[in-house]
């Protein structure tokens, strides 16, 4: 099937997106395998000839979604471990490590905006297909998720208080 | 004073280089009169930047086969099971025809052992592409895996360390074998395929083996029995040269 070639040579992509988005190599690649597992039972709901690359990213949202929300409980454990310090403003450039840290502790609706726009190269109008909310709200959240993560990255308080807790 | 205001959305276009013409010409003189703003948009052009080269080296990686192998392969729920049940029936046949094999002619020994490496291939089909639970017990309490597995196989268990040939312990499982448990350790490598090393107890009439090699249908397969264990490595991922290699390597720790 030529289509299944076409979704093959994307698998690259939709490792990188997935990788940044959840920050763990084995969960991004059940994350991965779950996208395109689905994607292929429903493959029936792709049109020819609209971008196969969006579409792939709107069916990895939907499994997000329904893994972070059956795994809402031990995401709230996974947020605590992650309050742990990130290092200190360094005059040196941050380390892959810490970007992916500070990612982590962005809403995963912002990061999943700020991957998409800014990782992927998607338009507004297809990331908000993607997302399925409004181009407003892909702004606002663009807007926040870069302001967010460079306080995050620069070591500054952000607005959003995130607190450790013991 | 007639200057256009320039929203929050046309400066994170900016941002993304997706503004054109008369749009792009005001958000440029709107951070050209106000340096925080500049400061600002340009420390998020910097931070995209950053976020694309830190993620970049994923997409020259190698695809892991588990992959490109659920595109590849559409198997829906009801192939696969179909699949189970062939490899359910070519078993008992076999196992029927070895019977008869064994009782008519008494012997049979070195056909008889056929079985433990189309048990582990069974095995190894059914557990290795598991995404979720490809394991009961991980490795993260591999004393307390090898602890139960022993006691249930009542005989001494051990995992041999793959590290050598790029495998790391996941965990393992107790499975039903055919007189009595049987226990089976999962392994990965960085490109996340995998091998299992089936083990069970001596079974009568079973006399020890030399490293003997089998294809089941695409799962590779190296097996030898001990005084105590039949062991079978397998894998369908992996060539039968470098599956020979980490074979080798459980072999050398389990039988010295």
């Amino acid at each position: 099937m030529k289509d299944s070639a076409q979704v093959v040579a994307l698998i690259p992509r939709l490792r990188r997106y997935a990788l940044a988005l959840v920050g763990d190599r084995a969960a991004a690649d059940d994350l991965v395998q779950d996208t395109l597992e689905r994607a292929l039972n429903k493959f029936h709901l792709w049109r020819r000839g609209s971008d196969l690359r969006a579409w792939l990213f709107t069916v990895m949202h939907n499994v997000y979604v329904n893994q972070v929300r059956s795994r809402r409980e031990f995401l709230a454990l996974e947020g605590e471990a992650l309050e742990l310090p990130v290092r200190a403003a360094h005059d040196a450039p941050l380390e892959a490590r810490d970007v992916a840290r500070a990612l982590a502790r962005l809403p995963a609706e912002q990061r999943e905006v700020l991957l998409l726009v800014v990782l992927e190269d998607l338009s507004y109008e297809e990331a908000a297909l993607a997302l399925g909310v409004p181009i407003g709200t892909i702004m606002s959240r663009l807007s926040r998720a870069r302001e967010k993560l460079r306080a995050l990255m620069e070591g500054l308080p952000s607005s959003g208080r995130l607190h450790i807790i013991k | 004073m007639n200057q256009p205001p320039v929203s929050e959305a046309d400066l994170q276009a900016y941002v993304d280089r997706r503004l054109e013409g008369a749009r792009l010409a005001d958000v440029e003189a709107y951070l050209a009169a106000n340096p925080s703003e500049a400061a600002r948009i340009g420390s998020y052009r910097s931070q995209g930047e950053r976020l694309r080269e830190i993620y970049a080296p994923v997409l020259d990686e190698i695809v892991p086969d588990r992959l490109t192998r659920s595109v590849a392969v559409r198997r829906s729920p009801w192939v696969a099971m179909a699949a189970a049940l062939a490899w359910v029936s070519i078993g008992a046949i076999s196992g029927w025809q070895l019977h008869v094999l064994y009782q008519g002619q008494g012997r049979g020994a070195t056909v008889a052992q056929a079985p433990l490496a189309r048990h582990a291939a069974v095995a190894h089909a059914t557990y290795s592409p598991e995404v979720r639970h490809p394991v009961e017990v991980g490795a993260d309490q591999e004393a307390h895996l090898v602890a139960w597995l022993s006691k249930r196989l009542g005989a001494k268990v051990r995992a041999p360390n793959l590290e050598t040939v790029g495998y790391s312990l996941v965990g393992g499982r107790l499975l039903p074998g055919e007189s009595g448990p049987v226990a089976q350790f999962m392994y990965q490598c960085k490109a996340g395929t995998r091998v299992t090393l089936y083990l069970r107890t001596k079974v009568p009439n079973n006399e020890e083996t030399a490293f003997r090699y089998s294809d089941e249908k695409g799962v590779r397969v190296f097996y030898w029995i001990d005084r105590t264990f039949g062991y079978a490595v397998s894998s369908a991922d992996i060539g039968k040269d470098v599956l020979f290699k980490v074979a080798n390597s459980a072999y050398a720790q389990l039988n010295p």
